[in-house]
């Protein structure tokens, strides 16, 4: 499915969560739309991990919703998921297989069963190892490479540009923009300043507020 | 639809097949208790008979228990679960995906295993018949039914002891009818009630525990 046809609407709306006593989000709002990009800054700690996971669903905030297209993603949770394409820290696949099986079963599962591997990710040579076998800038580039097979229009990555070499980064940049240009929109967390060249708004996150 | 129920059962077939140690262990575990049994009882064959039913029942639901807690462990540790619930699939439907490949890896080498170790209790032809029959009709209950404890404990650091105590109330039901079948048999009696009774556990626990499980992974992560 490519629904990067039509417009891009996602908004949060006065997200709140707490950890324990701590109060990780507190009235977290903003909006984003076609062509756009936020990278979301701040120390280690503050919650950008967690107000990544609630906007794709995988964390519940106690109060406010995520919008998608004007419509809260819990009321339509596989249109939502459709349009989504999801890096965390994890990278979702299975050490005793192969980076082409895992990467087979991700595409399949997205209804894209037949795939082609962007040779500039530099995974040629071992696309027939094991997960298991792969350095950690190997497995990025391969969790990465799940995201760019799966051409949602909103993309949410948790830190992308870790453990990458510079070749890395700049085919990731490459990517990110040819996304945000053709019409997709993109939220990353980021500790460097690797998304520079991208020009997209940065917005830090601390004591829970979004400035 | 069912194109994902079939591609998360392949990709489960796939994983496990290169870990077959896995696989191993819960069968080992049957064996070893099936047949520790006669030596440590009695040798006469009127006790084996009484007791065959139970124990093989027991060492079966046993089996079934101790490698649940593995059906969600590695998914959860290397973010698989996560791919699986941000999937734009029915959650539930990929979780009985899951279930059945588990079901065909654990469950049917052990009901294909039952026979052959009941020798050692002297059960009649039609007694191994309806144990066959009945653990066919009674581990898709247990798998379903483990398959939700497992996702509800998926997250603690000590689940297999939660896991457990979770779970054996709730197949105790099972146990019950599944040996009482195979109790019945040996005695030379009607065993049609209790199978009927497991078949329907089954279909109930089949239909609406693929729900429960979806719901219990996405409180797991959350």
């Amino acid at each position: 499915m490519n629904a990067k046809d039509g417009p891009i609407e996602l908004s949060a709306r006065d997200l709140l969560l707490f950890r324990g006593e701590r109060c990780l989000l507190d009235g977290v709002s903003f909006s984003i739309g076609t062509g756009e990009g936020i990278a979301l800054r701040g120390p280690n700690g503050t919650g950008k991990t967690t107000l990544l996971r609630v906007l794709c669903g995988l964390t519940e905030a106690e109060e406010g919703a995520v919008y998608w297209q004007g419509t809260d993603i819990r009321r339509q949770r596989q249109l939502w998921q459709a349009a989504l394409g999801w890096s965390g820290h994890l990278n979702g696949f299975k050490a005793d297989l192969t980076v082409d099986e895992n990467l087979a079963f991700y595409s399949s599962l997205y209804g894209q069963p037949d795939y082609a591997l962007p040779p500039e990710l530099g995974l040629g040579d071992c696309i027939s190892l094991p997960v298991r076998a792969l350095s950690a800038g190997q497995k990025r580039r391969t969790s990465l490479a799940a995201v760019i097979l799966g051409n949602s229009p909103v993309w949410i990555l948790d830190e992308p540009y870790t453990n990458l070499d510079v070749q890395g980064i700049d085919f990731l940049n490459q990517c990110l923009s040819r996304h945000i240009n053709g019409g997709g929109a993109l939220i990353i967390a980021s500790h460097g300043n690797a998304h520079a060249d991208l020009g997209i708004k940065e917005l830090t996150l601390e004591q829970g507020q979004l400035s | 639809m069912s194109g994902a129920l079939k591609t998360v059962f392949l990709h489960e077939m796939q994983v496990s097949f290169r870990r077959w140690s896995d696989l191993v262990s819960p069968l080992v575990f049957f064996v070893v208790v099936v047949t520790l049994f006669p030596l440590a009882v009695s040798p006469l064959p009127e006790v084996l008979q009484q007791i065959g039913p139970g124990v093989l029942w027991v060492a079966a639901l046993l089996a079934i228990l101790l490698s649940m807690n593995r059906l969600f462990r590695d998914d959860f540790e290397d973010g698989s679960l996560e791919t699986l619930v941000l999937a734009p699939e029915p959650l539930p439907l990929l979780m009985l995906g899951k279930v059945l490949a588990y079901w065909v890896q654990v469950a049917v080498p052990l009901i294909l295993l039952a026979p052959v170790v009941a020798v050692a209790y002297d059960l009649p032809g039609n007694a191994l018949q309806t144990l066959v029959l009945s653990l066919l009709l009674g581990t898709p209950a247990l798998s379903m039914l483990g398959s939700v404890a497992a996702a509800l404990t998926v997250g603690l650091r000590q689940g297999a002891g939660v896991l457990a105590i979770l779970l054996l109330p709730l197949s105790i039901p099972v146990l019950i009818f599944g040996s009482r079948a195979v109790d019945l048999a040996v005695n030379d009696m009607a065993t049609r009630g209790p199978l009927l009774l497991l078949a329907a556990i089954s279909v109930l626990s089949v239909t609406l525990a693929p729900f429960a499980t979806a719901a219990a992974v996405r409180v797991s992560l959350d």
